[in-house]
């Protein structure tokens, strides 16, 4: 897949999920975690996904992230059906296109902020001259010039979010998956990351899709999926109007 | 170009990590550096020993042979045959025209006595062709005469430590010294040689002619030992099998009998000499090298609890798009590092350690190049080996589990 295609694909969902479902374990002590979930995404569109833990929105937040792939059903992204990929595959599909923040932000322990914000550019195999650009640029982009050769141990919750939003966003991707991203952090922190996240959909293009238990956060996107079961319980735009699905 | 890259990166992270765990990284290490260091400590100095017993075996001429009853020399040594006579003696010298010296060697452990010194030493019965074959001359005095050996007069030429023990610093010319109810005329004083392959010293030594020693000494007419020495540009295994023949005949060997005295040359007794040398080396080695299996099982259970406590970091690769191979690569390189580090290490420890115990035993350092390259490619090899396992762990780590790690 390459640019191109992408562009082409501009019209036409992002992501795609057509009946997919997920089954853990085997024999009688099968567990459905996802039960034939329907569900579209649009490039530019900043998606809460909210649900009870065991809904199924983590599961869900997996396949998306190309971290797991569906027992049934299919999940297409920029057309690509990611179920039939290989592992490695799935790993290059990810380096090159996704973004991840996490909620316990999974940062390189003793590794400065600006080491963490190179590694996915390592991957992708860019000079170390390059690297340092960007992730220069990045930590900027999320208020962090000055804090690059500080230690997650030395910054804040917040500013070690920021750091991993840094890291996501580093490489451009086209989704940023965001699990979530402010379930460690207080009112006023998780604002601040809110505000970031919101700039970059808005100002960069970068498609967003973040689970929340908060409905403060999920009041940020411009659309509101709940999980409930296993399935979608309700799509809506936010604001109330029903999105049609 | 990916892989280099790759490579030089996991590299960098590496080092990064051994450089986190200074301490552990060590202890891990030790097992590793304390193997590489023994074996490579063992071969330099057994090395060591074997050039010196080599070297000083070649210093008595390198065209020695000797001939010795009995299947071979040296411990176990076959008792039971017939001694030489000095019939044979005369008949090797005689029949075998590609020697350049033979003399018979006869000794006994007897102390001399000169005034009130007293002092236990090697004498040695012998002919004049016995300086030849050895190689040695006097530096004061003169060597007994064909005829002095004939007639058997009482005579002698003393080493350098005998004249030290007996005379101190006075000249030993013309006194007598006594052996046994002997009374010799010191004829010659030896030049020095000093110790010899098995720290023997080669200056304590009373040589004296054969048949006075036979007569006086001995109390019979034994030949111990032959000693020859071979002519220039001739073969010793031409020699040898020349020897072998002639002794056949001389010893009433039928066709179906084996030998039963041996011809050794140079090559065989510093061989029997350092056969010794290699079975202790090689048993110390294998030692070192079950010391080495253990460092390496040490390194694998460390990669794997490093697998264990770096597992959401593991996970975090995964999910930004590591690939598989790039996250064994990167444990195996780390492994490999670890490895090599020690065996680095374990390379100077042992050069160092040799040096020291070299100059301490007395022995020349040879410095082995072959064996400090197996070395480290051996430590960078156990590093493959156990770090295999648990990078491939990593590898197949579920990046969803991993991030849900604790």
């Amino acid at each position: 897949m390459d640019a191109d295609g992408l562009n082409r694909a501009n019209g036409r969902p992002l992501i795609e999920l057509d009946g997919v479902t997920k089954v853990y374990g085997t024999g009688t002590a099968t567990m459905e975690a996802l039960r034939g979930v329907d569900l579209c995404i649009y490039p530019g569109e900043f998606v809460a996904v909210m649900g009870s833990s065991g809904s199924g929105k983590s599961t869900c937040m997996n396949i998306l992230g190309c971290l797991d792939t569906p027992t049934a059903g299919t999940y297409r992204f920029c057309g690509v059906e990611v179920g039939k990929l290989t592992r490695n595959q799935r790993a290059l599909l990810r380096r090159h296109y996704l973004g991840f923040v996490f909620q316990g932000f999974n940062l390189l322990n003793r590794t400065s902020a600006l080491e963490n914000v190179e590694l996915p550019l390592i991957y992708r195999g860019e000079t170390l001259r390059t690297r340092h650009r960007r992730a220069r640029q990045a930590l900027e982009a999320v208020g962090l010039t000055g804090w690059e050769h500080h230690t997650p141990g030395e910054l804040s919750g917040g500013q070690q979010q920021r750091v991993a939003i840094a890291r996501a966003i580093v490489t451009e991707p086209i989704v940023l998956l965001a699990d979530e991203p402010t379930g460690n952090l207080d009112s006023a922190r998780s604002i601040e990351i809110m505000d970031l996240l919101t700039s970059f959909n808005r100002d960069l293009g970068i498609t967003i899709v973040m689970v929340t238990h908060e409905s403060d956060m999920a009041a940020y996107a411009q659309r509101i999926v709940h999980f409930k079961d296993g399935l979608i319980a309700a799509d809506h735009a936010n604001g109330g109007h029903l999105h049609v699905n | 170009m990916g892989d280099t890259f790759m490579l030089t990166n996991a590299l960098l992270l590496a080092l990064r990590e051994l450089r986190r765990n200074v301490m552990r990284s060590f202890l891990t290490m030790l097992g590793i550096i304390i193997g590489v260091a023994s074996v490579i400590i063992l071969v330099t100095l057994g090395g060591g020993a074997t050039k010196q017993v080599t070297e000083q075996i070649s210093s008595l001429g390198s065209n020695l042979m000797m001939i010795a009853p009995g299947k071979r020399m040296g411990p176990g040594q076959g008792g039971g045959s017939a001694p030489f006579k000095l019939a044979d003696v005369e008949a090797i010298a005689r029949e075998i025209t590609s020697l350049r010296a033979v003399a018979p060697v006869s000794s006994s452990q007897i102390t001399a006595i000169f005034g009130n010194a007293n002092w236990s030493s090697s004498v040695t019965g012998t002919t004049e062709k016995y300086f030849d074959v050895i190689n040695r001359r006097v530096k004061e005095g003169r060597i007994f005469s064909q005829s002095e050996v004939r007639s058997g007069v009482t005579v002698c030429v003393i080493g350098e430590t005998v004249r030290n023990k007996l005379f101190g610093g006075l000249n030993p010319i013309g006194s007598r010294i006594r052996l046994k109810n002997v009374s010799c005329e010191v004829i010659g004083l030896l030049e020095e040689k000093g110790q010899s392959t098995m720290g023997q010293d080669q200056d304590d030594i009373i040589l004296m002619p054969l048949r006075t020693f036979q007569r006086r000494i001995a109390g019979n007419e034994d030949v111990t030992l032959i000693q020859v020495s071979v002519k220039d540009g001739v073969s010793t295994d031409k020699a040898k099998v020349e020897i072998g023949r002639l002794m056949r005949v001389r010893r009433h060997l039928s066709a179906e009998e084996d030998d039963n005295f041996s011809v050794m040359d140079l090559k065989e007794i510093s061989t029997m000499l350092s056969g010794t040398t290699r079975v202790l080396t090689g048993l110390l080695g294998a030692v070192a090298a079950v010391s080495l299996l253990v460092g390496g099982i040490g390194i694998m259970n460390i990669m794997l609890v490093s697998v264990t406590e770096r597992t959401r970091e593991i996970g975090t690769r995964l999910a930004i798009g590591a690939l598989e191979r790039e996250v064994l690569l990167q444990f195996l390189v780390e492994s490999i590092v670890l490895a090599s580090f020690g065996g680095l290490i374990g390379i100077l420890l042992a050069l160092s350690i040799s040096v020291l115990l070299a100059g301490a035993l007395k022995v020349p350092f040879v410095f082995n190049a072959p064996i400090v390259i197996v070395g480290f490619l051996f430590s960078a090899a156990i590093g493959i080996i156990f770090g295999y396992f648990p990078a491939r762990k990593a590898a197949r780590l579920d990046p969803i589990e991993a991030l849900r790690h604790e």
